[in-house]
Parts: structure tokens; C-alpha cells; sequence
């Protein structure tokens, strides 16, 4: 069976890149450290050796929109385009070709289905910023073929709290149940509490400072009973109204079970906080 | 009201560099043009007769009018991302940085503490 050798729980922002490549009297003050936190970040992944990579994230109005927009799809091809014309224009990410792994899309898309998780499918899936910020933070060399999920904390009504941990553990099951002998590492972006076109945005810090540190504590210690009992869609919204993002992260902790993360960094910027997990499956350690 | 429709044209021009800067140079020629071959566009083939802008909202896209917009519960990621790309240079290059970002934030901030209009569509 395959091994889950990794989970990684991360922000996105998408202007790491082109923060950390400006010239150096241009760059913003954090740039080095937040530089530093990154790379030492991707080491995580790197040591934990994987094949193929799981990566979760989220539509931005790029491919879907609001005439057909799915609450969970997956991308089944050989290969995904990413980076959209809009988001080169705004956060100066360049275009990427990913190579995807038809064969676990597939095993995955059916081991979904059988856990009654009715997913959409694509076949002609171009990839956003959701998950080539993870790529460009953890993996940039994008040399491992993936396999794309998406799930909805972008077009209300979105799935419940609950379905997003569910959903994480429905496909740590079905990686764990996968006949190969591939080391699979799960990537999956989201955000704490963020505010996006409203009057708390590009703040000082991000728009509640005490959400973020009580949900990097609950992430930390793999706390699911606390998150649960106290994360709903209208909690979220008070503490900025796109921090819906902070489900995928709820996700990536049912891939992860309810453990203590195994590394955890954070870093408080203008607009977000920035917050890096990651799980190594005790299996996976041996 | 059509939410959606106010969307679907944030949408469609934003995606489009040359809608975009139409958008910028001469909106009310461009939202007319919008409203009469992009909007009821379906696909390649199909028309759909199904929404159209109300006065409102034509006037709000019309004016570049991102609190107008807010208030009618436009998405706020689709609002965000076309004014930025419609002014964040020219702010950039007299006020520094994130200076548009920041006079949007202020435009609003008597929504502070408020419950914001449903972006539900």
C-alpha cells in the first residue's frame, strides 16, 4: 500500500514570489525572514521524500464561476496548465505545467464516490494560485506529478465545517488503502482569518490577530473537537469575510488525523497571518 | 437585481485584458457593449435571455463604484481584483504602495462591526 509520508497545512499568499524576488531595495522588510521561513518550510516536504503529490485548494473564479461552480471537484488528466492571465497580471506568478497521475485521480475519484462524497470531475482542468503557491513555496522545481482537488470556501453556500474534516479523512483513507509502493505527501492551502475587498483589508496584521493564534493552536495540537464546536460559517465571516480559507486547513487536519502537528511556523504580515503545518503519519516514520 | 449578472460582468472583464482596459478608458461604452454581446453570451453557440442589469447596477459599474458594489453583495474577491487591476498603478506611482488597497478599506469602513450584505447568489 501506499505510504502517506507527509501533510502539509499551509497559508497561500499570493505575493510571496514576487515579495522575495523584487530587488533587494524594493523588497518589503519581512522578505528575508519571510524567505527564510519558507525554504526552511519546504525542507519538511523534501525530507519526507514523496512521489506523487495530493493537492487541495480552491477555484478563485478563474476556471469555474458562478453558472457551474462544483462544492468539491477533482482534476482526473495526464497533465494541468496552471497560472491564469489574471494572476500573472496581479501577483506576478509565472505560467506552470504540472504533470497529474491519472491513475490515483482515478482510484481517488472512485474511493470518493464509494465514501459518498458525490465529487465533480475534470478532465481539462487548468490549475490556480491556491495550489501553485504551495507548489512555489514547497516544491519549486514542480517535479512531482499531482493530483488536484478542489473544494469550496469561495461561492457560498459552502459545505459545513464538519464535510471539510470528513472529506480529509475520506482521502487519508483511500491514500492509505492506494495498491502502490509510492510515498504520497498531501499539500493544502487555505488562510486564517483574511478580509478581501472590505473595510478590514491590508491591515497592519491580519483582521483578527487572536482567531489566528487560537486557530494555529487548534491546528498545532490537532484539537478537531475544539475546532468543530467552536468554527462555523458565520464565526468565520466575523473575523474577515474570506476566512472561509480556514477550512481546507480543517481538511488537511482530517488527512492528518487528530495529531500534534509535527512542525509549525507562523509569521505575522501586513493583511494575513502566515502559518506553516506539518504531519508525518507515524507509519510513515518508520 | 441581479447579483449574478453584476458578477458575471466583474468576471468576464477581468479575465480579458482588453475588456479590461476598454473598461478602464470608457466604461460606459464598454458596459453597453458588454450588455449587449458578452453578458447574454452562453457559449460559442447560445444566447441566454435569462438576467439583465438593473439601473443600479449598470450605474455602479458605470462609476467604478466599489462601495455601491460591495453593498449589493458583489463578490468580494471579483471587486477586489478588477479595481486593482484598474488602479493600483496609477495609486502606486503618486501614493506608494498599497495606497489604493488602503482608500478602498477606508471607503468602507463604516461597515466595520456590521453584518456585510450577502454575497449569496
Amino acid at each position: 500500500m501506499a505510504k502517506l509520508a507527509a501533510v502539509l497545512a499551509t497559508t497561500h499568499h499570493p505575493f510571496y514570489l514576487k515579495a522575495t524576488t523584487a530587488p533587494e531595495a524594493e523588497q518589503m522588510p519581512q522578505a528575508a525572514e519571510w524567505k527564510r521561513k519558507v525554504e526552511a518550510y519546504r525542507e519538511t516536504l523534501t525530507k519526507a521524500k514523496p512521489d506523487i503529490l495530493v493537492m487541495i485548494g480552491a477555484d478563485h473564479f478563474h476556471q469555474f464561476f458562478l453558472d457551474n461552480y462544483p462544492q468539491f471537484l477533482i482534476g482526473k488528466s495526464a497533465r494541468y496548465d496552471a497560472t491564469f492571465y489574471n494572476e500573472e497580471r496581479e501577483f506576478g506568478i509565472p505560467k506552470y505545467v504540472l504533470e497529474g497521475h491519472e491513475d490515483l485521480s482515478n482510484f481517488m475519484h472512485q474511493g470518493l464516490m464509494d465514501r459518498d462524497f458525490d465529487f465533480a470531475f475534470s478532465n481539462e482542468l487548468k490549475i490556480d494560485h491556491s495550489i501553485i503557491c504551495p507548489i512555489i513555496t514547497t516544491r519549486p522545481d514542480a517535479d512531482l506529478p499531482v493530483v488536484p482537488i478542489y473544494a469550496n470556501i469561495f461561492a457560498p453556500p459552502l459545505p459545513s465545517p464538519k464535510r471539510f474534516w470528513d472529506l480529509g479523512r475520506a482521502i487519508r483513507e483511500i491514500i492509505d488503502e492506494y495498491p502502490s509502493d509510492k510515498r504520497i505527501a498531501a499539500i493544502g492551502s487555505g488562510h486564517l482569518s483574511l478580509e478581501l475587498g472590505g473595510p478590514r483589508q491590508f491591515g497592519p496584521h491580519g483582521p483578527d490577530p487572536e482567531f489566528d493564534r487560537q486557530a494555529i493552536e487548534w491546528l498545532s495540537t490537532g484539537n478537531i473537537e475544539a475546532i468543530l464546536e467552536n468554527v462555523t460559517h458565520e464565526s468565520l465571516t466575523n473575523v474577515g469575510n474570506a476566512t472561509h480559507g480556514f477550512m481546507e486547513l480543517i481538511l488537511m487536519l482530517g488527512i492528518a488525523g487528530a495529531e500534534k502537528a509535527n512542525y509549525v511556523d507562523s509569521l505575522d504580515l501586513f493583511h494575513t497571518m502566515e502559518a506553516y503545518f506539518t504531519w508525518y503519519p507515524k507509519e510513515a516514520a518508520e | 437585481m441581479s447579483k449574478y449578472y453584476v458578477n458575471k460582468f466583474l468576471f468576464t472583464v477581468d479575465r480579458d485584458p482588453d475588456l479590461l482596459r476598454r473598461y478602464k478608458e470608457s466604461p460606459e461604452a464598454l458596459v453597453a457593449a458588454w450588455e449587449q454581446s458578452i453578458g447574454p453570451r452562453l457559449n460559442d453557440s447560445e444566447r441566454s435571455t435569462v438576467h439583465q442589469l438593473e439601473a443600479n447596477e449598470r450605474k455602479a459599474l458605470i462609476e467604478h463604484d466599489y462601495v455601491a458594489l460591495f453593498e449589493m453583495g458583489a463578490h468580494f474577491f471579483l471587486c477586489l481584483t478588477i479595481f486593482i487591476a484598474l488602479y493600483d498603478e496609477d495609486y502606486m506611482r503618486e501614493k506608494g504602495p498599497l495606497a489604493f488597497q488602503l482608500e478602498y478599506a477606508s471607503k468602507l469602513q463604516y461597515w466595520r462591526g456590521k453584518g456585510y450584505p450577502s454575497i449569496m447568489c
